[in-house]
């Protein structure tokens, strides 16, 4: 086999991410990721090109929207002759989408991709139930007027009742705040560190927005220039007032404030070799060098729904010959304040590195400054599918940035997998 | 958890149906409260001649400011009404010498008072110095169990078997047996060895000792926190997260530590022994977390099974095996187990759960003589029909089968297994190991 080649972060673009129901209620998962591909698509000069490959996905996605990625291709201005498909690895599903481009890219296989994901919480697939969907499939089957009115009429109210997707895992009917609430409690991660990640959080993003940081990355879209869901003017003290929305009782410590919001929102990075780049004027950002995907057995309780990260970095390290310590930015997704705090913890922890992680030594902290520097999640909001492609366009500009450097990606998905990366410059 | 049916036979209408259509009549039974004594009326005390163990008996009755009287023979009067008969055995070395048990027995039994206590006290049988003395002993576990299902208004019969020269071991189990600890203790047969000699508070004897219980939040398990907090132990209460909120009220009306994991983690043990590290290190383990997922054998699946035998007996041996491997179990320790009489006689649609708690058995039989050496102690309670959530879910009439078919015709408290364990727990117990003591009221099943 020949060498691999080095995968480059050329650029990266997103449309501001709206709070559910707000903003972009009517637009689709199409629309808006068509929004933030024509968006990168401008800002690179790509116009009328033909790309290797266009990978994304979306989480909650009609059935109807079965080869999405590719329909939104057609309708960009990229050239119709570019290959896309979709994935779908929940939470992770940006992130992945943009290590499989890189894949084919170090094999050779492609010199340039774009990885992208988009998500809608307001237009989200609702289905008919089990009962309605039978007698709508007999009626179709049924071969006379007087046949359809006979199936028609087995139709009860309680049929018509809709199943509305719910963010629950399907083998323990938790939602993944329940879940997290009880890694929070095993973890013992109080309430002011959770409140305190999230106020960094909208510090960091907020400040981001102010330097002219974002100017690059984001594309407004329907009117919106800046994500809905940013509270630049909040304080600890408001965050403390909020109720707690997952866990109960006087153990409950899950805000609406340190916990993310249900939000739309798209995003796309275009990744290539260094060849590729210079021909078309562009230049790397960073490079995708290391990634991980890992999953833990939640359903039995033995480990905690949105762990996994914990045991896909470790892993990820040891085959990139690093340290925890080695990074000048780490970006840990934030599902919850109290899932990244409880990553981290577990890092710290001797039992756990030992004995979940079969390591001799714990891990050990990371410097905090270095954690998120631009805002992450909370701030942000999650439109599931298109939080990878947030992060590491965000990122691998930050890398440019600072001249140089190292980053670790970190994002939990539901069925209690992981995906991290590493990026460097 | 209140027993309905007892609550209605207290009422004048109740008594009346009781007793003409000679329903059962279950005696509420007195519980132990904090500040009373040990026994509370008059003792009467018989022995077949004098014996080192009768001495040591009556030495006890006289610090625990026990009025009694002695009697080869017991006499019938009107005016005695004994709360508890105390009878030493030790000195029957042949068949012949069983005549006493009559003799003693037969006159005295029906002024037995309420809530009475019966103790036969025999040298252990395996120990005996010759067959017929061998023999003589191991009768006694027939009359005493006999005994149990005679005696009424809510009274008990224990036999204690104790070992050569191990009467000095006899305090705590004396205490126990005689006082309203033992409410629902009742037909159990009990095991005392030799020992270090531990001169403790009997109103404190876990101070300063550290109690790990797991399944702390509610139940068999809360209860067994309070009991040994009160006892002076420093608990550390273990539940899942899931339990959180009903695990911190418990231990914070005790002062105690939580710990919120699941004992089936796979790093469960390891930080148990942290928790207790912390804390000085564990001088009590009681393993009560425990589930039950019942299905019939032809129905069950894999993951129903495992899940019982997970928690309820890989888990207490994992964590078991870690601490004594690691030196988390403190000199003088004490690991408790919490078995079933489902593990003793087993169960229609409890093939997983009798399973896990026969093997609870299992562990205690084979640990305790691998301990002894190690001055460490390990027991089991094995409760019969105790009134929690867990059995206010079994059906009515399944649940009120189990609540009658018993000595004493009703379910027990939490409170009694949780007294059981703070005698196992007591350092005093030293020659208590490798014991199973059912508390049931002496339950048919299994029996
Ligand atoms: N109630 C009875 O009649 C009865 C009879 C025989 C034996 N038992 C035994 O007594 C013990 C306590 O029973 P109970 O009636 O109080 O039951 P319960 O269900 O009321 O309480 C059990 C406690 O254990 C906890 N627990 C369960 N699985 C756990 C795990 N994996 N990790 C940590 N904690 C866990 C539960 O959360 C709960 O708080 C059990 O071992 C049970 O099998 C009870």
């Amino acid at each position: 086999m020949t060498e691999t080649r080095k995968v480059a972060v050329v650029a990266g673009n997103r449309i501001p991410f709206a709070r559910q129901d707000k903003t972009y209620r009517h637009a689709s998962n199409s629309d808006m990721l068509t929004a933030a591909l024509n968006g990168l698509v401008d800002r690179t000069g790509l116009g009328g090109q033909e790309l290797g490959e266009v990978v994304a996905g979306a989480v909650l996605k009609h059935a109807r929207d079965w080869n999405m990625v590719r329909e939104v291709v057609l309708g960009s201005k990229l050239a119709p002759s570019t290959a896309a498909y979709d994935i779908q690895q929940a939470c992770g599903t940006g992130l992945e989408a943009a290590i499989l481009v890189g894949n084919k890219i170090a094999l050779g296989q492609i010199d340039a991709g774009i990885a992208g994901g988009v998500d809608t919480a307001s237009d989200a697939p609702i289905a008919v139930n089990n009962a309605l969907r039978n007698v709508l499939l007999d009626i179709n089957r049924a071969k006379s007027l007087q046949d359809r009115v006979k199936v028609l009429s087995r139709v009860r109210p309680k049929d018509i009742v809709p199943e509305i997707p719910r963010n629950a895992e399907p083998r323990t009917r938790k939602s993944m705040g329940e879940h997290a609430a009880l890694t929070a409690l095993e973890w013992g991660i109080t309430r002011e560190a959770q409140d305190e990640l999230a106020y960094r959080s909208h510090l960091n993003l907020a400040a981001a927005y102010d330097r002219g940081f974002q100017q690059d990355l984001i594309t407004p879209y329907l009117g919106l220039e800046k994500d809905q869901n940013l509270r630049a003017d909040t304080t600890i003290e408001k965050l403390a007032k909020l109720k707690p929305v997952f866990g109960k009782g006087e153990t409950a410590t899950m805000t609406a404030g340190n916990s993310t919001p249900l939000t739309d929102g798209a995003s796309a990075v275009l990744l290539s070799t260094d060849e590729w780049a210079a021909e078309h004027g562009l230049r790397p950002l960073a490079y995708l060098t290391h990634s991980q995907t890992a999953a833990v057995d939640y359903v039995k309780g033995a480990e905690g729904l949105l762990m996994a990260p914990a045991y896909a970095v470790p892993r990820m390290l040891q085959r990139a010959g690093l340290t925890l310590q080695d990074f000048d930015y780490y970006e840990i997704h934030e599902a919850f304040a109290s899932q990244v705090l409880s990553t981290l913890k577990a890092w710290e922890d001797p039992i756990f590195c030992k004995e979940r992680l079969g390591l001799d030594a714990p891990l050990g902290e990371i410097d905090r400054d270095k954690l998120n520097v631009n805002g992450s999640s909370l701030a942000a909001g999650h439109p599931f599918a298109a939080t990878g492609g947030r992060i590491v366009a965000a990122l691998a500009k930050q890398l440019d940035e600072n001249g140089g450097g190292r980053g670790l990606i970190s994002i939990c998905a539901a069925g209690g997998q992981g995906v991290v990366a590493i990026l460097e410059k | 958890m209140t027993d309905r049916y007892q609550t209605f036979t207290r009422t004048p209408l109740g008594r009346t149906l009781v007793k003409n259509l000679g329903l059962p009549d279950p005696t509420p039974l007195p519980r132990w409260t904090e500040g009373s004594a040990v026994i509370d009326g008059q003792v009467v005390f018989g022995a077949i001649g004098e014996t080192d163990t009768g001495k040591a008996i009556q030495a006890l009755l006289r610090d625990i400011g026990a009025s009694f009287s002695t009697a080869a023979e017991g006499v019938a009067s009107s005016t005695l009404r004994p709360k508890a008969l105390v009878f030493d055995a030790t000195g029957a070395t042949s068949t012949a010498d069983l005549t006493s048990l009559q003799r003693f027995f037969s006159p005295l039994i029906r002024q037995l008072g309420t809530a009475g206590r019966v103790i036969v006290v025999g040298r252990t049988p395996e120990l005996s110095a010759t067959p017929e003395q061998q023999i003589a002993q191991r009768a006694l576990e027939g009359f005493t169990r006999s005994l149990g299902k005679e005696v009424k208004r809510g009274a008990t019969v224990n036999l204690v078997y104790v070992a050569p020269d191990a009467q000095d071991q006899l305090d705590s189990t004396l205490r126990f047996f005689l006082s309203a600890k033992s409410a629902y203790v009742d037909g159990q047969v009990v095991r005392i060895g030799t020992g270090q000699l531990v001169g403790n508070d009997p109103a404190a004897p876990l101070a300063g000792k550290v109690a790990l219980v797991t399944g702390a939040a509610r139940g068999i398990g809360a209860a067994i926190a309070q009991t040994l907090a009160r006892d002076g132990a420093t608990v550390l209460g273990v539940d899942v997260p899931q339990n959180a909120n009903d695990l911190r009220k418990v231990i914070a009306k005790i002062g105690g530590n939580e710990l919120l994991l699941d004992v089936t983690a796979i790093d469960a043990p390891q930080r148990i022994a942290a928790a207790g590290a912390d804390l000085g290190g564990l001088d009590i383990v009681v393993h009560n977390a425990g589930i039950t997922r019942d299905k019939r054998l032809a129905n069950m699946r894999t993951d129903t099974w495992d899940a019982v035998l997970d928690v309820n007996l890989r888990a207490p041996e994992r964590i078991t095996a870690h601490l004594l491997e690691s030196g988390g179990l403190n000199e003088g320790g004490s690991v408790i187990g919490v078995s079933s009489i489902a593990g003793i006689a087993g169960n229609n649609g409890q093939t997983n759960y009798a399973t896990s708690k026969a093997g609870v058995i299992g562990l205690v039989q084979a640990l305790a003589p691998r301990l002894a050496d190690r001055q460490l102690r390990i027991n089991a309670v094995a409760p019969g029909f105790i009134e929690t959530e867990m059995t206010a879910r079994v059906p009515f009439a399944i649940r009120e089968i189990g609540r009658r078919v018993n000595s004493l015709q009703q379910g027990g408290q939490p409170v009694d297994v949780a007294e059981t364990i703070a005698w196992f727990a007591d350092p005093a117990s030293a020659g208590v190991t490798g014991n199973v003591v059912r508390v049931c009221g002496q339950s048919m099943l299994g029996a």
